[in-house]
């Protein structure tokens, strides 16, 4: 029975405001690996999605459920601190690789930032 | 009691995690949440050869909200500058930033911050970890940018872990 449960007006629209909010910034995160013109520039805009569009459903999510059940219902916060955990280390294997790509091509990207003397080591 | 935990701050997340995870604060969750906390440092310390040692907790709190902020500004500056790329392209560019942190963990939580942050992302660190090379989408002022940098992230992390 508990679907057929009226939920207050305000928590129907803060819900499907940050709904749209969310799916607004995965999509304008799409369009970005879209139009970009080069790899690096095309790292960039995906991070709308696991950010602010991560954010925004984990808050839709907490708002409706916790008041669907009368009690704050947290959990789906995890999601955005487990997401800013792993995304970095995929993000930097990309930058990293392809830094090392384009540097083996002769294509205009900086130098290695460490000079000889410690390349040694 | 630091020899019986000897990371009392990861046992105490992962315990808070477990709670939240299952959301039930029963008898049998509180025991299985703390036998997690207890076990998983020794099982993990092999991994970690040097401990984290975090001061200031007031510094930290700060540090997140101010990265919470910036990302919030950041995300509306990325789409902002996708939506208007046809127009005018964004101006990227490759930064090379000076650091002051040596300290493996806190490059770790700059790593971190950086990446997560829309608009910039960490491309390379030099072996002496004496500078840092980042990707920034579209770059204004270069100085500037820097000194947002070090003042922002670098200058609390030193703070809390050196």
């Amino acid at each position: 029975m508990n679907s057929l449960q009226v939920l207050p007006f305000w928590v129907e629209i803060l819900t499907a405001v940050l709904l749209v909010l969310s799916s607004l910034f995965g999509l304008i995160g799409a369009l970005g690996l879209l139009r970009m013109k080069d790899f690096f520039q095309r790292m960039h805009p995906p991070a709308l999605a696991s950010t602010l569009g991560a954010w925004c459903v984990a808050l839709a999510s907490i708002i409706y459920f916790s008041a669907l059940k009368d009690g704050p219902v947290l959990h789906a916060w995890l999601i955005p601190i487990l997401l800013a955990i792993t995304v970095p280390v995929t993000t930097l294997l990309l930058a990293r690789t392809g830094l090392f790509r384009k540097r083996m091509a002769g294509d205009d990207v900086p130098p290695e930032v460490s000079d000889g003397r410690q390349q040694g080591h | 009691m630091k020899r019986l935990f000897p990371a009392p701050l990861l046992s105490l997340s992962l315990w808070g995690l477990w709670l939240l995870l299952n959301l039930s604060l029963s008898p049998g969750n509180l025991l299985l949440g703390a036998l997690l906390g207890f076990f998983a440092p020794y099982i993990f310390a092999p991994l970690r050869p040097s401990p984290a040692r975090i001061r200031k907790p007031g510094v930290a709190v700060r540090l997140f909200l101010l990265v919470g902020r910036d990302v919030v500004m950041s995300n509306l500056a990325v789409a902002w500058g996708v939506l208007r790329a046809g127009r005018r392209p964004p101006r990227s560019a490759f930064v090379k930033v000076p650091l002051d942190l040596h300290d493996a963990h806190g490059l770790a939580a700059l790593a971190m911050i950086c990446t997560v942050v829309p608009g910039t992302v960490w491309s390379e660190l030099a072996l002496d970890r004496s500078v840092l090379l980042m990707h920034v989408f579209d770059l204004n002022d270069e100085a500037a940018f820097i000194e947002h940098f070090k003042s922002t992230y670098e200058r609390p992390l030193m703070e809390i872990f050196q």
